[in-house]
């Protein structure tokens, strides 16, 4: 009785300190010591689990020897993984360790079911309901988790549909509701559809993200982050566990709403996400003719267009992380400035592959976050700013989302580098973006096209302000 | 014990309380952020542990073992990567600082 009430007193700090750590990581001036507040009640919570009283853990028992080599081994290869991964590949990780989350909470609910099948007492409707509730969110998540960063990985094929995708879908979750009714309902539970059951609903997230494009991805992979917390919820109220319950839901409802602002940010409803697949059916019908060509312009005279301006706007783009330009883009902006000239940054709310992806990417070069300005502020700027250098961005600087109502990505809120006097796109060739839209503002007289490796293209720029 | 009504009173308050802590966060921390919150569902390890801790024969220890295995992974990876991102936001001059530029 004793101890159960210490552990139960560790788990209820524990969720408190999750949600004062969430809190403080709203801000960057208190944002690490937040992540660093969890991880230590994280630690806690875990070592005070080894002492809960309705498990046996002697010392030399199979279970525990089993327990300490799983643990061991999950944070061995996350720690390595974590620690090795290149900036601009953060996106799939943080896929997969949200896959894994969500792995376990399946695997949770099928140990629970496993016992219930081999007629252990159950605890009633509501937990075997909410226990195959769990089980269905927590793979769906971890495999569709899994897509995702073979996807961004690179692994997989960007999109992929096959005939009929969306019946079979449907069908796919007909069957998996079925299953789980009779899971939840059994009595007792059937082995072979505990089986059946947790197969179909990882092949439905598999399926569920097969279609989505990369574009997409970072709103996906944020709505699995809210699905594994809820499927966490779920099987805490399964095992009576506060600590989870409170910091699943959290997360549930703070990764709804992360996944609102993403969508909303790329002007696509979540719907749209899902059933829908980017640039697949009517791109090329919505295309128009282009008036116009692409004007080509040495590093050279690009370098003086800038040294001689007032103004520069720095648009980057995905591109420019993997060119992995962002050093050299800092250097180039500390030669701008010691000629004085007013460098700014403008980051489109989904440039790099999640809200806040490039931030971080700037950060690392050492670019001073004040210098960096979101949509809203940099907009009225642009037509005030001498040049506007766009990096390995495409889609996010697209006049045609204003425009043409037929593009696909109409609407979506652009950064109106087309507004500045001029415009440099330092652009690796002549192909269309992400999307596969082509873009009108490279063929807009006031542009001019800078063809090369980020990385490289930048070097020249250096190397023709130092000239001057 | 929770369950009944009082379970669904924290679903509900837990539910307002994600809603309200990640209601004003700038953009810029959004990617750490859907991180850090990653890594606070890491908290499935304790759960993963219990049911490990009551796991018996082949079939129910071997699921525990990847349940662990997979929890503990998430919740490792997760801090380590929040770590790792927010670092970068460390050690910079004050918003007001203004004009301090290059290092």
């Amino acid at each position: 009785m004793g101890i159960s009430i210490v552990i139960d007193a560790v788990y209820f700090v524990t969720a408190a300190v999750f949600i004062i750590g969430l809190k403080q990581m709203s801000s960057p001036v208190t944002a690490h010591r937040g992540i660093v507040w969890a991880g230590i009640a994280m630690v806690v919570a875990s070592l005070a689990t080894f002492g809960a009283p309705d498990i046996k853990l002697d010392i030399g028992s199979i279970n525990l020897q089993l327990m300490l080599v799983a643990i061991i081994l999950g944070s061995a290869v996350a720690y390595i993984t974590a620690k090795r991964v290149a900036m601009t590949d953060m996106p799939q990780m943080i896929a997969m360790y949200n896959g894994m989350g969500g792995g376990a909470a399946a695997a949770i609910a099928a140990v629970e079911l496993v016992k219930l099948s081999a007629g252990a007492e159950g605890h009633g409707l509501t937990v075997q309901v909410l226990a195959v509730l769990g089980a269905v969110i927590g793979a769906i998540s971890f495999s569709g988790s899994a897509v995702a960063f073979a996807k961004l990985q690179g692994i997989m094929k960007k999109t992929m549909r096959l005939p009929m995708h969306q019946i079979m879908n449907i069908g796919l979750f007909l069957a998996v509701c079925v299953f789980g009714y009779l899971v939840a309902t059994g009595h007792p539970v059937s082995f072979n559809h505990v089986i059946i059951f947790f197969i179909l609903a990882l092949v439905l997230g598999v399926m569920v993200t097969l279609p989505i494009g990369g574009a997409d991805m970072p709103v996906v992979i944020s709505l699995f982050n809210a699905l594994t917390g809820l499927a966490v919820a779920f099987e805490g109220f399964v095992l009576n566990n506060a600590a989870m319950i409170i910091a699943g839901t959290v997360v549930g409802s703070s990764g709804t709403l992360l996944t609102q602002l993403m969508a909303k940010a790329m002007n696509r409803p979540i719907s749209n996400v899902l059933f829908s697949s980017f640039g697949s059916d009517g791109g090329a019908a919505a295309e128009e003719e282009i008036e116009g060509s692409m004007k080509e312009i040495q590093a050279n005279d690009a370098a003086i267009m800038m040294a001689y301006a007032q103004k520069v706007i720095i648009v980057p783009g995905y591109g420019m992380a993997v060119a992995q330009a962002q050093h050299k883009l800092k250097e180039l902006e500390d030669l701008l400035e010691a000629r004085g000239v007013d460098v700014k940054y403008a980051i489109h709310p989904v440039a790099g592959r999640m809200p806040g992806h490039m931030n971080v990417l700037l950060a690392e070069a050492g670019v001073d976050y004040d210098n960096i300005l979101d949509l809203e502020e940099v907009n009225p700027e642009f037509p005030t700013a001498d040049v506007a250098l766009v990096i390995g961005a495409n889609d996010v600087v697209n006049p045609v989302a204003r425009s043409n109502p037929e593009s696909p990505i109409y609407g979506m809120p652009i950064l109106d580098a087309d507004k500045a006097q001029n415009v440099i796109v330092i652009k690796r060739g002549k192909g269309a973006g992400f999307s596969g839209i082509e873009n009108h503002l490279f063929y807009a007289d006031n542009t001019r096209m800078l063809y090369g490796d980020g990385q490289k293209a930048v070097s020249e720029l250096i190397a023709g302000v130092k000239q001057l | 014990m929770i369950e009944g009504l009082p379970a669904l009173y924290i679903f509900m308050l837990s539910a307002f309380t994600g809603y309200e802590v990640i209601s004003r966060v700038p953009v810029i921390l959004h990617t750490p952020l859907m991180s850090g919150s990653n890594f606070v569902h890491g908290i499935v390890l304790v759960g993963a542990m219990i049911v490990m801790g009551q796991a018996e024969g082949v079939l129910e220890l071997s699921i525990g073992f990847i349940a662990v295995a997979m929890a503990a992974g998430n919740a490792v990876g997760g801090y380590v990567a929040t770590v790792r991102m927010l670092e970068m936001f460390q050690h910079k001059p004050k918003p007001s600082a203004g004009q301090e530029g290059a290092q």
